[in-house]
């Protein structure tokens, strides 16, 4: 099934966003909810800043030797008798995966959520190689239902009202559906059900992998994720190569980072650790376990000293729950897979194209991202630093980089700065405060904040100009 | 004590009156104010916009007019954090500017954090009997680390009814060029916050950051709203003019 592509700018992406009333009452509301839920369950766990610390310097540790965990994971995942496969982009994990499927000639897959299959369109590619494949987390499973992308990281279908919900099940189901949760979940899950044991692969990802026993560990509050990697005879993990910890020592700081910082449980729900396939005598668990591990551009990041730190993400969400961006727009309108703070930053990261250039623009700058994060990736930091690359590459606006050029020359000349606001307070005087607006309203810049807000009234002089005057 | 004002360009040409009540309310305090006249403006314009060099270009003005000075204050937490938190990176290869930037970064507060962390103010003298409600600007709480002194100034004013802003530590929608990249959102932004600020019933809007005040104010005025958008030196020289012994 093919996603629809949104061909639209940032902003035009975003107006789209801010018409869409329901989606901003969703949107807000959920998100407020996970806010109050991180800050008292944060609060319960003591000094949230040292947890917060320990989480900076475990993830930074982590990839300062990524080499050497990554290998010590491939070394004891593959005697637990794990298939580890390296991809380095997106097309070679997705002939990994299509290998694997036609080795086992898969007909019918189940996934359990996983941001890194989006990244990959596994749905898409399986898809057109004649597999069926279904999400297994209900969020997921409605976006997948309606063929969109998810539009949160840890919540898909955040956007989604309740009626769009009953109507694509309905649609599955073939008959009127009541509208109320119990109904609706109860369809979900006889139907995922029968998904789960008539399929003959699962795909997972991979929240954590712990490089010492080669374990691959899975965070789901569903149960969804245990069924994929029990039920089916053959488990595909996709991870990103920088999910490792190096023990489970470090690995319990993140289960209680991750969670808390997510949705505000102390624990999430089910916690799978999974070492290599079923063994003899055990009564579950698929009987070949492959993981692909894939780089997509990640082993570049992790060579850019400035921007290593973005690869400490353990995916919560946290940034984009205190967005004032996301919380106005919800996470299509930053049309990339990541959306929110981190998506703004890792999207044009990974994908050096330019595709996702503008969206270091998406952003007030102030920083609650970075107070949020529970591994302190300053990601308001990055943005700025993603917009001098930006400049750099050539990539803004020509007027913008000659409005630029005017600012540097007339705001570093006290002289020529000071004429400028006796002129435009002489014209202001001239013309009238509102015939003066109308008439910036003309000006570009200017036109863009006079759409919504007015300007002040020029005051008589300047300051600059009464001290003068004063002779003070 | 020896302090030089840095207006901002913003207070400079839009706001002198803020840059005035900085003065007055510093100069109670026995502070001996001057106003280097070359100065002009942080930077920070070009900076957040990806400019460096423009950047740069700008702040070299902003490092030599405040060279010499034991203190520098802005009626700005942004501008100030500005100083503070990348003049240090933008100098750090130029000889000729680098070990001055570096002490400008150091000795450069935002009004509130001045009055209360150097001036050490923990009562005003006069009264400003209204309800006022307070926005704490982003750049002033989270790159500056200014929380609580703008309160603690506002709770030392006799008459002040200061009435808590529901989500008050929330992005106004200002952000410098994003209010003009980004219109509609920053719009939306601005609503939400003004629907808190309307809901508090409060008479002014009092904050420490005038890009934020302007960016509201200028939204309030096209909305129709009455609400008084004021900076917090603003709202002190009025409770001091109304003290007996400046009558």
């Amino acid at each position: 099934m093919q996603i629809d592509v949104d061909e639209r700018d940032l902003r035009a992406r975003a107006r789209a966003a801010l018409d869409d009333g329901f989606l901003r009452g969703a949107v807000g509301f959920t998100v407020d909810r996970l806010r109050g839920a991180k800050a008292r369950s944060t609060e319960a766990l003591g000094d949230w800043e040292a947890w917060r610390e320990r989480g900076r310097e475990i993830r930074a540790h982590t990839l300062q030797h990524l080499d050497f965990y990554l290998e010590q994971f491939a070394r004891a995942a593959t005697t637990a008798g794990a298939h580890v496969h390296f991809a380095r982009s997106a097309e070679e994990a997705q002939s990994a995966l299509l290998r694997i499927v036609r080795e086992k000639s898969a007909r019918r897959v189940v996934k359990s959520k996983s941001m890194l299959s989006e990244e990959l369109s596994v749905n898409h590619v399986l898809e057109r190689a004649g597999v069926k494949v279904v999400e297994t987390d209900l969020g997921e499973w409605i976006v997948q239902l309606a063929r969109e992308t998810p539009s949160h990281l840890i919540l898909p279908a955040i956007h989604k009202p309740r009626a769009k919900i009953q109507a694509l099940f309905e649609a599955q189901a073939g008959e009127p559906l009541s509208p109320d949760t119990a109904t609706l979940a109860g369809f979900a899950r006889g139907r995922l059900r029968q998904e789960f044991i008539a399929a003959d692969l699962g795909i997972t990802g991979c929240n954590f992998a712990v490089a010492d026993t080669g374990s691959v560990v899975l965070f789901t509050n569903e149960g969804n994720g245990r069924m994929v990697s029990t039920l089916p005879k053959t488990q595909v993990v996709v991870m990103g190569l920088e999910r490792i910890v190096p023990s489970f020592e470090e690995l319990s700081i993140m289960a209680n980072l991750l969670p808390r910082s997510a949705t505000g449980q102390k624990l999430t729900t089910y916690m799978n650790v999974i070492t290599g396939p079923r063994r003899a005598g055990e009564a579950d668990g698929p009987t070949e376990l492959y993981v692909i591990v894939v780089d997509n551009g990640r082993s570049r990041v992790l060579g850019d000293r400035e921007f290593r730190d973005v690869l400490s993400c353990i995916r919560c969400g946290a940034c984009l729950n205190v967005c004032p961006v996301y919380r106005h727009v919800g996470g299509h309108a930053y049309g990339s897979v990541y959306s929110g703070p981190i998506g703004a930053v890792l999207s044009p990261l990974l994908d050096p194209s330019g595709a996702h250039s503008e969206l270091a623009n998406a952003s007030t700058l102030c920083g609650a991202c970075f107070e949020a994060c529970p591994v302190k990736i300053p990601l308001h930091d990055h943005l700025v630093q993603l917009r001098r690359r930006n400049v750099e590459a050539g990539l803004t606006a020509p007027a913008e980089q000659l409005a630029f050029r005017v600012y540097g020359w007339l705001f570093s000349s006290p002289f020529w700065f000071g004429i400028l606001g006796r002129l435009a307070r002489f014209l202001e005087r001239w013309l009238g405060y509102r015939h003066s607006q109308r008439l910036a309203s003309r000006v570009p810049v200017l036109a863009d904040w006079l759409r919504f807000r007015a300007m002040p009234r020029s005051p008589e002089r300047a300051f600059r100009d009464s001290r003068r005057e004063k002779g003070s | 004590m020896k302090v030089a004002l840095f207006a901002s360009c913003v207070a400079d040409q839009l706001y002198p009156e803020v840059a005035r009540s900085v003065g007055r309310v510093l100069r109670h305090y026995d502070c001996e104010l001057s106003f280097p006249p070359s100065q002009v403006c942080c930077g920070q314009p070009a900076l957040n916009s990806g400019y460096f060099a423009e950047a740069r270009r700008v702040a070299s003005v902003l490092v030599d007019a405040l060279a010499d000075t034991d203190y520098v204050v802005a009626p700005s937490g942004s501008c100030a954090a500005m100083v503070h938190h990348h003049y240090a990176e933008l100098f750090r290869d130029d000889p000729k500017r680098g070990a001055a930037a570096e002490r400008l970064s150091s000795k450069i507060y935002e009004f509130s954090q001045f009055m209360v962390k150097v001036l050490k103010v923990d009562r005003i003298p006069g009264s400003f009997p209204h309800a006022v409600t307070f926005h704490p600007s982003c750049h002033a709480t989270r790159l500056l680390g200014v929380r609580s002194e703008p309160l603690s100034l506002l709770s030392a004013v006799p008459g002040v009814e200061l009435v808590p802003l529901p989500h008050a530590e929330d992005c106004c929608g200002f952000g410098g060029t994003f209010a003009i990249k980004l219109p509609e959102i920053s719009a939306a932004i601005a609503d939400e916050k003004l629907r808190h600020v309307s809901g508090t019933g409060a008479r002014y809007l009092v904050g420490t950051d005038l890009g934020c005040l302007m960016h509201l104010a200028g939204r309030m005025q096209r909305r129709g709203m009455a609400i008084e958008a004021l900076h917090i030196a603003q709202l002190l020289d009025r409770a001091l003019g109304a003290a007996p012994e400046a009558a």
